[in-house]
């Protein structure tokens, strides 16, 4: 079984006919694991797993199909440690509404893959259980913090994996890994069991090799979840529905803040061909400006670091997860146990994110960041009278080297300048393969679509993935 | 040198929902530990609170009874601590756009009449409960975690303690009367919190707060506030200065002791609560909530003096609890004669429930039968001395006091046909008597009455009796 190769309706079809059975295909994906070991991209596997009794291959497309979780979504009786030290002993009772819902539609779910510690990074460097590869050169980062599921597709361990984007999470590990990967308008998917990061900014999605992969899966986990007050009551269209249409007439909008000397010449190039491409389908490409643009990285950064803050009080080591040992009293406890199971880049926002709230600095910091981010959301209101898209690279350089970035923080965080807008203002945004960079290290073409309008964002993807044919390259790295 | 107190109350009243503030976890009290919990409570990773919309509810029937402004929109912050009660390590309170502002109640103290400001009203969620045992470990039990609370915070408007303690008392009635809170002290469904400063009379500026936490009843509010007052005085006239902190009462000796000293504000690190999307409250919504709120006490009380011509004091006893007063309503409206009904409820019932301990939701007296029993007073069916027997029965077992006194006989007689006969017998069998009533005494007639009660036992229509005698013994 190859599943560079396969899809989830390819899979399907051979389930019903028989001529593989569930098992072999979780063996195959326990086996492409075990091959790309290399990559550290699990942090757990649970080698016992079973796919569902009586599978209805008709019901649900994605039944006996492997799908692959990010580590920091919980999963009742399956080790959930979001990377961190703090939580690597955690086995949850209860299943995160996403999972619940592919239980439902019969997938099977038999591990957990790795990321930047609660999610805090774009390199996947920032893990309790070590850096993850990337497929394509592995002296590059696979990005971040969904780095274990992107690097799980590129190489073929599973068709489809969940991540979770709170400022690119998912599209940037996408982008440099060659994939499709898309973060659903937020409140489109509930983040009950999604380990809390940015709250008003995290959002499950999915990555997947093929476009329509990811439609499938979305159409399983979206849609009103009453355990998640932040999510919408919208009725969820059949996503694939949009697979195929024609972009003539297609409104397509390019900032011109995203195609600037910031981004490398390469990358610009390969966005640009994209671009042509729609242009010649007959899609209308308008120029426009996000003047906020600039302010993106501070802003988020003060709001998620001081949600995260927040979020990342309740791990003290009473009640679940990693206690220190040796402690002499409550606050030792707690200082402890804190300081010794989070890593450097978690305290580092934790810190942020507190010094943001705090009495004196508030209005300044926090609530001058939530200011821009109307501001910000005010931008794409204005341009999405007149489009239907907006375009352009999704990241500014491909994947860089491992160790290249880790120690200067500040240009770690200026990587997600391209992916941050859309977390900020609740947009719907995927990254579709755009081509190869100078280095052969893929690039990433971001689309973003108006809030609930996920629709738009696959019709676009769908075009540049036929267009390109992108999905038959095979990472360079996997050769070796 | 003349001194002025400002006092200002933070009241916390738990509010009667069914289940939890943000999860689906049972409201209890006395359950065992940690048995009313969920993920949510334990604050495990992943969970989201869902609001229970109940709670807006019944916290707007507490703005509405205090005359308070509900804003248009509420929402949620986050108020961040540490504390192995708190599992999220942030409380979910208002702190930015609270539920209401400026509501006020009147209170009446040493016979003059004041209104005292309520800042604002805020939903939140209560901590779980810390326990120290005696082996060196401490316990969390978090069944009390994410209970709703109400917490009413008031204008620094009251100026001594027996202002302070008329506003708690009104506030808990008014409260109580709305059915949003059980407002116990005991079960600590109602909590108070106080703060105090003085300052010399004629200074501007206020003196420096000095706050007690969770006093046991009002009482002790009273007599914590009164020791302050003293205390802070005697601090000020020595040429101190009082520490901005919080103090504990200790009903034992009466006085405060220094808890810990306050330097500045906590910083909580207050923010809008990502998980939680601000609510609006429609006026529409507000108007039906107000067509549900039950009559205040203070209307309670002009009703029954005005209408029914209950004496102050019965309406204040009555009102002494809602359901007291229910029962009363109920009683009138199932036609029992409201001053027998409040006579019967103040002195027999309430006697009935001291001596028995118990509460009136606990007998099997109901509104109905208390007022077919005033009924066969007023007609005259049976005397009030079989009245105590009749009401004996029915308060112990639930008995119908009609059929009861129609099963027992224990009809009054009336029948001047049967009497008349009688009274005539015992005027003449008395001769004694007679000339006793002639020469002006009183106690003659009493005798000849129980003469014929003892012949009737008991049954004779006492006042039909005193009639008969009287034209029988001014015939001889």
């Amino acid at each position: 079984m190859d599943y560079l190769t396969e899809n989830i309706d390819s899979l399907n079809q051979k389930l019903a006919a028989g001529t593989v059975s569930a098992d072999e295909l979780l063996q195959a994906s326990l086996d492409q694991i075990d091959a790309h070991k290399n990559l550290n991209a699990w942090i757990t596997v649970d080698k016992d797993a079973k796919p569902d009794a009586d599978l209805d291959f008709k019901a649900s497309k994605l039944a006996g199909v492997p799908i692959a979780i990010k580590d920091n979504i919980v999963t009742k009786g399956l080790r959930t440690t979001a990377a961190s030290h703090i939580l690597d002993n955690f086995v949850p009772v209860y299943d995160a509404t996403v999972i619940k819902r592919l239980h439902k539609a019969q997938a099977t779910i038999f591990g957990k893959t790795n990321m930047d510690e609660f999610a805090m990074g774009s390199s996947n460097e920032n893990s309790y259980f070590g850096l993850v590869r990337n497929p394509w050169n592995l002296d590059h980062v696979p990005g971040g913090s969904s780095g274990g599921s992107a690097a799980a597709i590129a190489s073929g361990d599973v068709v489809a994996a969940l991540g979770s984007d709170t400022g690119g999470s998912i599209r940037q590990p996408a982008a440099f890994n060659g994939i499709f990967g898309i973060k659903p308008t937020y409140g489109r998917v509930s983040r009950w069991g999604l380990i809390a990061f940015g709250s008003s900014l995290d959002q499950i999605g999915v990555l997947t090799k093929r476009v329509r992969d990811a439609a499938e899966v979305l159409n399983v986990i979206a849609g009103p979840d009453d355990h998640d007050a932040t999510v919408s009551e919208r009725p969820v269209p059949d996503f694939t529905a949009a697979l195929g249409k024609d972009v003539k007439g297609l409104r397509v909008a390019v900032p011109k803040e995203y195609m600037s000397d910031a981004v490398d010449a390469d990358v610009r190039a390969a966005v640009q061909k994209q671009i042509d491409a729609l242009q010649a389908a007959g899609a209308i490409i308008n120029e426009v400006t996000l003047p906020y643009t600039k302010y993106v990285v501070p802003t988020y950064y003060l709001i998620a670091s001081s949600e995260a803050s927040s979020n990342l009080q309740r791990y003290d080591g009473i009640r679940y997860g990693f206690r220190a040992k040796d402690t002499k009293n409550l606050m030792d406890v707690y200082l402890k146990s804190r300081s010794e199971g989070f890593g450097e880049e978690v305290k580092r926002r934790i810190m942020l994110g507190s010094f943001a709230l705090s009495a004196g600095y508030y209005d300044a910091y926090f609530m001058q960041a939530s200011r821009v981010r109307t501001l910000i959301c005010r931008d794409f209101d204005n341009i999405f009278k007149d489009n239907d898209v907006i375009v352009g690279p999704t990241t500014t350089t491909p994947a860089f080297k491992i160790g290249e970035e880790i120690q200067d923080p500040v240009k770690m965080y200026n990587n997600d300048i391209l992916t941050i807008s859309a977390n900020l203002a609740g947009l719907p945004a995927a990254s579709v393969p755009a081509g190869l960079s100078d280095d052969g290290l893929p690039v990433g073409f971001q689309i973003m679509g108006q809030r609930f309008d996920e629709a738009h964002v696959f019709q676009t993807a769908d075009f540049i993935e036929c267009s390109n044919k992108f999905y038959q390259q095979k990472p360079a790295g996997l050769e070796d | 040198m003349n001194f002025k107190s400002t006092i200002g109350l933070e009241v916390h009243f738990e509010l009667k929902t069914k289940s939890k503030i943000f999860s689906p976890s049972p409201v209890t009290y006395g359950a065992d530990p940690n048995t009313a919990t969920n993920v949510i409570d334990w604050g495990y990773p992943g969970v989201l609170p869902m609001v229970n919309k109940d709670v807006y509810r019944l916290g707007i029937m507490v703005a509405l009874a205090t005359h308070a402004h509900i804003l248009p929109q509420t929402h949620f912050d986050r108020k961040n601590y540490f504390y192995p009660d708190n599992p999220k390590a942030y409380q979910i309170t208002q702190f930015f756009q609270p539920l209401a502002r400026d509501g006020y109640v009147e209170v009446e103290v040493h016979g003059k009449k004041k209104r005292i400001g309520i800042h604002e009203m805020h939903i939140e969620e209560d901590a779980g409960k810390n326990t120290h045992g005696t082996n060196g470990f401490s316990y969390v039990d978090l069944n009390r975690q994410g209970v709703p609370l109400l917490e009413v915070v008031s204008e620094p408007d009251m100026s001594d303690p027996d202002e302070a303690y008329a506003y708690l008392e009104k506030l808990r009635k008014i409260v109580q009367f709305t059915g949003a809170s059980d407002v116990k002290m005991e079960e600590g469904s109602m909590r108070v919190d106080t703060n105090i400063s003085i300052r010399p009379a004629g200074q501007e500026k206020l003196g420096t707060k000095v706050e007690m936490k969770n006093l046991n009843s009002f009482e002790h509010v009273r007599q914590s506030l009164a020791y302050e007052e003293k205390r802070q005085q005697q601090v000020l006239l020595s040429g101190g200065r009082v520490q901005m902190s919080t103090r504990r009462f200790d009903e034992n000796t009466g006085k405060t002791y220094l808890e810990r000293v306050k330097e500045g504000a906590s910083d909580y690190r207050y923010f809008p609560e990502p998980d939680i999307p601000p609510y609006k409250i429609k006026q529409s919504w507000v108007d039906e909530i107000a067509k549900t709120l039950p009559e205040s006490p203070m209307d309670r009380r002009k009703r029954y003096i005005d209408e029914y011509g209950l004496k102050p004091v019965d309406a204040d006893v009555l009102l002494q609890t809602k359901e007291s007063s229910d029962f009363f309503d109920s009683t009138v409206k199932a036609g029992g004669d409201p001053v027998l009904a409040a006579n019967w409820l103040n002195t027999q019932v309430n006697g009935y429930l001291n001596d028995h301990r118990l509460e009136l939701a606990d007998v099997k007296l109901t509104p109905e039968h208390l007022a077919a029993m005033i009924k066969l007073i007023k007609d005259g069916t049976i005397s009030s001395k079989i009245a105590k027997k009749v009401f004996a029965e029915t308060i112990a077992n639930g008995t119908d006091p009609k059929q009861y006194v129609e099963a027992k006989g224990m009809v009054q007689l009336s029948d001047v046909s049967v009497l008349g006969p009688m009274v005539t017998k015992v005027v003449d069998d008395n001769p004694q008597s007679v000339e006793d009533f002639k020469n002006g005494k009183d106690r003659a007639i009493g005798y000849l009455v129980g003469q014929i009660m003892k012949q009737t036992r008991g049954k004779a229509n006492p006042k039909l009796v005193n009639k008969l005698l009287n034209e029988e013994l001014n015939k001889r």
